[in-house]
This record gives C-alpha cells, sequence and structure tokens, in this order.
C-alpha cells in the first residue's frame, strides 16, 4: 500500500523541553491511525510537526515518499512556500475549530479554495456546498458560525479542510471542546470519511472512536511511541504498564455492561 | 454690561469657512496617509526580526510621547536646516499629524491584531494561507471592526490637535479666527462662534462613532466558539 505520510527521526524541542524524542511512523492510504497518549506525551506536537504547525528540531517528513524542505549538512531547511502548498495537501481540525467569525458557513468552506487554490468562485462554491452536504449541513450555508452548536462548528471545520482536497486528515483533539452530547456527530462524520477510504490520523482520548474506526493505535509516551498495534489487540492487552494504567484511568467510570 | 453683536463676525464669515475647510482638509490628509502608515508600523512592531521591531517601537513611543507642538516647530523650523526643503506652512502640517497620528493608530492596529484569537491564525495558515493572506483576509477584517471606536477617538484627538497649525501660520479655522478677533475687535463674538463651530463639528462625528460602536455591538461577533 501506498505510504500518504512518513515520519523518520522525529525530534522537536521548545527551549530546553524535549517533546518529541525521536518519532518514527508511517500513514498509508485509506488507513485511519489513531494517536493515544496522556497530556504531555507529544502526540499533539507530533500531528502539528506532520503539517509543519511546528517545525520539528530534527528529522524528516516524506509526504508521498517526497520529503519535505531540502537538507544541507544534516541540517533541514524549510522555505515558506513549500511550506504553504504541502499545507493545502494535509487538511487539519482543531480543537477550537477556528473558523473564521466574520463568514458564512459556504465562505469559511470557500475561501481556502478561492485565496491560495486559486478556483474561480463558482467552482469554489459547488465545491463547498457539496463538502457541507457530505458532513450533513447543506442546510446551513448561509449561516453565521456563531449561530451554529459546537457539533456543527466542527463539521464545518471538517468540510473546510476537506474542500481543499487534501491527501491526509489531521485531527487534533476534535470532540475534547464540545458538550459530551455532540461528541457523536462529529465521530460519526468522522467514522463517515474513514469508510469512504480518507486517510486520517487522528489525536483524540475517545477510546471507543479508536477500538471500532483505528486499523492502528499508536500509544505515545514521553516523547516516544511506547506501543503499537491493531486497536484490537493493543486496547485489550497492552504490554506496557504504562498503557494499562493509561487505559484504566479512562475507564474507572464504565457503565456496567 | 457686555453687549453681543455678532454682525461683524458673520459678515465675514466665509474667512470661517475657509479656516474650517484649511482644517478638514489637514485632517483627511493626515488621516489618509497616517492610517496606512500606522499599519505598517505596527506590523513592523510586530515582526519577528528584531531590529524592525525595535526600530518601529521607537518611532512610535518618540511620537507618541513629545508634544506635537514640538513635533510641528521641528519639522518647520529644524528640517529644512538639515535637508533642503522648502517647508511650507502646509506640508509642515500634514507631515507632522501624519506621522504623529500613524504613532497612535499604529497602536490602535497592534491591539486589535494582537486582541484576535491565535487560532484564527492557525486555521487560515492550516488551509495554506501565507502570513499576508491570513492578515489581509482573516485578520484584520476582524480586528478593525474591534478597532472602530478607538480609531474614532483618535480621529477627534487629531482634529482638536490641527488647531496649533495657526502657530506655523497655516490658515486653519483657528488662524482665521485670530485673524478676524483682531480685524473686527470682537474676539468675544468671534472665538465664540469658533468653539461652537468645533462643537458642531466633533459632536455629529462622536455621536456617529456611538451609533457604529451600537450596531457593532449588536452583530456580537464571538472569535473563537
Amino acid at each position: 500500500m501506498d505510504e500518504i505520510v512518513r515520519i523518520d527521526g522525529l525530534h522537536k524541542s521548545f527551549g530546553n523541553l524535549d517533546v518529541l524524542k525521536g518519532i518514527g511512523m508511517s500513514v498509508k492510504a485509506g488507513e485511519t491511525v489513531v494517536l493515544l497518549g496522556s497530556s504531555g506525551s507529544g502526540k499533539s506536537t507530533l500531528l502539528r510537526c506532520v503539517n509543519f504547525m511546528e517545525v520539528p528540531t530534527q528529522g524528516q517528513v516524506f509526504l508521498h515518499g517526497d520529503l519535505v524542505g531540502s537538507e544541507t549538512n544534516g541540517k533541514m531547511s524549510y522555505r515558506e512556500s513549500e511550506l504553504c502548498s504541502l499545507r493545502t495537501r494535509i487538511g487539519m481540525v482543531f480543537q477550537h475549530f477556528n473558523l473564521f467569525p466574520h463568514m458564512t458557513v459556504e465562505q469559511n468552506v470557500m475561501e481556502g479554495q478561492i485565496t491560495v487554490l486559486k478556483r474561480t468562485r463558482t467552482e469554489a462554491r459547488s465545491k463547498a456546498l457539496a463538502q457541507l452536504e457530505r458532513v450533513g449541513l447543506g442546510d446551513k450555508a448561509q449561516e453565521y458560525p456563531a449561530r451554529l452548536s459546537g457539533g456543527q462548528k466542527q463539521r464545518v471545520a471538517i468540510a473546510r479542510a476537506l474542500a481543499m482536497d487534501p491527501d491526509v486528515m489531521l485531527f487534533d483533539e476534535v470532540t475534547s471542546a464540545l458538550d459530551p452530547e455532540l461528541v457523536g456527530e462529529v465521530l460519526k462524520t468522522m467514522r463517515q470519511l474513514a469508510d469512504e477510504g480518507m486517510t486520517m490520523l487522528v489525536v483524540t482520548h475517545e477510546l471507543g472512536f479508536a477500538y471500532h474506526v483505528a486499523n492502528r493505535v499508536l500509544f505515545l509516551d514521553g516523547g516516544v511511541i511506547l506501543e503499537e498495534g491493531e486497536p484490537q489487540h493493543i486496547l485489550k492487552n497492552p504490554k506496557t504498564t504504562r498503557m494499562r494504567e493509561f487505559l484504566d484511568g479512562h475507564s474507572l467510570f464504565k457503565l456496567p455492561d | 454690561m457686555v453687549e453681543w453683536n455678532f454682525i461683524a463676525v458673520f459678515s465675514d464669515f466665509d474667512l470661517l469657512l475657509i479656516g474650517l475647510l484649511n482644517t478638514l482638509k489637514i485632517t483627511a490628509l493626515a488621516l489618509l496617509f497616517g492610517v496606512p502608515l500606522g499599519l505598517v508600523f505596527a506590523l513592523s512592531r510586530l515582526s519577528k526580526f528584531l531590529p524592525l521591531s525595535f526600530t518601529a517601537a521607537f518611532i512610535i513611543e518618540f511620537f507618541r510621547t513629545t508634544p506635537p507642538l514640538v513635533q510641528l516647530f521641528w519639522f518647520f523650523f529644524a528640517l529644512p536646516i538639515l535637508i533642503d526643503v522648502r517647508m511650507t506652512p502646509f506640508i509642515a502640517a500634514v507631515v507632522t499629524f501624519s506621522i504623529q497620528s500613524s504613532a497612535f493608530f499604529a497602536e490602535i492596529f497592534r491591539g486589535g491584531i494582537q486582541s484576535i484569537d491565535k487560532g484564527q491564525w492557525e486555521g487560515a495558515k492550516a488551509i495554506g494561507m501565507s502570513y499576508r493572506q491570513s492578515l489581509i483576509r482573516i485578520i484584520l477584517p476582524q480586528a478593525v471592526k474591534r478597532m472602530i471606536p478607538a480609531f474614532m477617538e483618535r480621529s477627534i484627538e487629531l482634529l482638536k490637535t490641527t488647531t496649533l497649525v495657526s502657530t506655523v501660520a497655516y490658515a486653519d479655522l483657528m488662524f482665521q479666527a485670530n485673524d478676524l478677533a483682531q480685524k473686527t475687535f470682537r474676539p468675544l463674538e468671534v472665538y465664540t462662534v469658533v468653539a461652537l463651530m468645533y462643537f458642531v463639528l466633533i459632536f455629529v462625528f462622536s455621536q456617529m462613532s456611538i451609533l457604529v460602536e451600537k450596531r457593532l455591538a449588536q452583530s456580537g461577533e464571538s472569535t473563537v466558539r
């Protein structure tokens, strides 16, 4: 299978703080990979390094086998224009949606297509409407984000990313800021994307989503990948004490079956 | 017992109208140059390139802290000694108030830009927008809305400060008033009328700004959620 994203020897530090300490991983076409880990484990930072919202301190990122940036004497350098065009091919959805409040839902989804991809307005509009339909919000095109629920906002954010026709989608704790009631509709949309064959890299605390949707789960701890495997194995029979503790913490107050 | 007599004032009222026009001209030109220049200063000050940021910060602080009258005199009397330029009162006034107000507008722009949630930059960046595109399409449209009250306040201040140009013999409303007061020996009536003219002008302007503010408050935008 095609490798969409590959990461080699990735390090990221903020000042003296080493957040990522040598990460190697890949995401194949059509795969959904879930990153688990407690806060501070580096999972969000790892995700943000894939589309260079954070520039890695060390290591390499490949998209479709092509190295991002250029290497001289073992040191990577990146041009801003290269990173901008890279980001058009990698969709990202955030915890706090980051919709543009001064634009309607439709304009939000059209913006990148017009400003960055230079599509015509007509083309951008029909694409926007198609993506909004896809996330079940075709009737909200003319609303402003302020009038939507959290779950709807997040689905607009997903449509906005999809409208760029990305090769891979990154989800950064996209349900963490939602009312529990609204989490389901967003997860359902994500599952639908996964079923449609979208390549996805997902940071989440939703173990159920990981279990049912992910093809692979990576467990991060202290800036390294501690465990990796199919969700049905790794979530049921973790090898390390650290991951067992993490999973126990999540199911401390589970309803009885 | 003081006798009020406005006849002398109103028979030469066109003198005051010319002054009013000149006052508005200086204010408008200072806004025309000062606002874009203020944006340039603000972006420079926000720049990660430290020499640029420090230079901008110095210019802004310098023009915010020195009295505008000193600045005006410096541009009118001192600058022509340094470089070979013919300074007219008009040019000195426009230059002074453009730069002086740009320093204040820079701080308004900076406050407006910085008040926008970091997530807006990230949302724009994530769909491949450059710094420039993010600024123009996403950040400034939101920031400018928040800036409008401060912007109007500052414009009113500017209009009032332009009375200083009468000291370098530019024929603004204040200068014309002095002229008329001496000519007619009626300072009481002249300055009363002039005060009223400034009052009406600025009152209308500030009422407009209140109206705009109210409409903005009604549209009630939140940036993040």
